[in-house]
């Protein structure tokens, strides 16, 4: 039986559902409508099978999702991705954290950030705008969520404007929202 | 379309923040949508539509969130004053044990705003143990998800729009 994964990782685990994923060939037609668009235009996953069990939601939620992570202007994809690990390092959502973590490995085209920060957490030896970033987006995480004046500023002084501001918000609180989902309706197992 | 995260966290009209706020109006718009998905759906199965305002707004008060509170307090208000005979709007008011999908709930939201990283699958066995069915938890933990979500968006416009 494959083995329940607590660290975080790079590495993309399988997520088993505790709630049984709808069955496509009996979905409902609200249930069908829901599942035309799937988070980030990948195949239909057992995620979001399960989340289909509430298609009013799912139908919004993914349209959401991709305008979060993908619309242009504003914060680069890469500085979404960081908010969206941040939440789930917060939220220790095993998964989220390694889809997004390796996006951003992608995207940038190195590791080292993504170590770091998955070994040392908030203590991680990072360049400034990316430790303001995801000390921001860590605090932001928490319950109740820390949100002062002096940690917009902070944002402000490594350089970003209202909108980048807004827009790693909406990443980080995405997110927050998709671990409250992922880490609770499921686990992260071995691929084997 | 009326957006209640703006309206709670006081968002002045003008300015970079209501600038930044316009170029992501598809996005407020997307939020306001599955606010309405998450507390007035049209199918509300099994958690009716008082009782997800109730949550909602037990939530805004354990994130300390006044916009948001006070605006959930109204929607539960405007339920009528049966709405919520247990007070679960308030923070550490627990439904009577025999109150089993109820009891059941408000366990999981507290876990799941406060704590997340602590959900287990024994809690969502809980849940259905309680009695409570399959599409029923996905559209409880929509909500909270959602909820949290909304409450820290709304903590973020509240101070951006608060600087001098």
């Amino acid at each position: 039986m494959s083995r329940v994964i607590h660290k975080f990782t790079t590495r993309v685990p399988t997520w088993r559902p505790h709630i049984t994923p709808i069955d496509f060939d009996n979905a409902t037609p609200a249930q069908r409508e829901a599942l035309k668009e799937t988070p980030s235009n990948t195949k239909i996953s057992d995620y979001v099978l399960v989340l289909a069990h509430d298609p009013e939601s799912l139908r919004i939620r993914t349209s959401l999702f991709n305008g979060i992570m993908y619309d242009k202007g504003g914060l680069s994809r890469d500085e979404r991705e960081l908010g969206a690990v941040a939440a789930s390092v917060v939220n220790r959502c095993i998964y989220c954290a390694a889809v997004h973590a390796q996006r951003y490995n992608q995207i940038v085209g190195d590791e080292k950030v993504m170590q770091d920060i998955f070994l040392r957490g908030k203590e991680a030896d990072l360049a400034p705008r990316i430790r303001a970033i995801l000390k921001f987006a860590m605090r932001l995480s928490e319950c109740p969520p820390n949100v002062a004046q002096s940690d917009i500023q902070s944002l402000r002084e490594v350089g970003l404007d209202d909108q980048e501001i807004l827009d790693l918000t909406l990443s980080t609180t995405l997110f927050g929202w998709a671990n409250r989902l992922m880490h609770t309706l499921g686990e992260p197992v071995s691929n084997t | 379309m009326t957006n209640i995260i703006e309206k709670a966290a006081n968002v002045p009209s003008t300015g970079p923040l209501a600038e930044a706020l316009a170029v992501r109006s598809k996005l407020m718009d997307l939020t306001q949508a599955s606010y309405e998905a998450a507390l007035l759906p049209s199918d509300e199965g099994q958690v009716p539509a008082n009782v997800r305002a109730a949550l909602a707004c037990r939530m805004a008060r354990i994130c300390q969130q006044a916009g948001l509170t006070q605006h959930y307090a109204e929607l539960l208000a405007g339920y009528g004053c049966e709405a919520d005979p247990y007070q679960l709007a308030e923070p550490g008011n627990k439904p009577p044990a025999s109150e089993k999908r109820l009891y059941a709930m408000v366990e999981y939201v507290d876990l799941v705003t406060q704590s997340p990283r602590d959900a287990t699958k024994a809690d969502i066995h809980a849940l259905s143990e309680a009695g409570i069915k399959e599409d029923d938890i996905v559209r409880l933990a929509g909500l909270v998800a959602f909820v949290n979500y909304q409450l820290r968006v709304a903590a973020v416009l509240s101070v951006m729009g608060d600087a001098k």
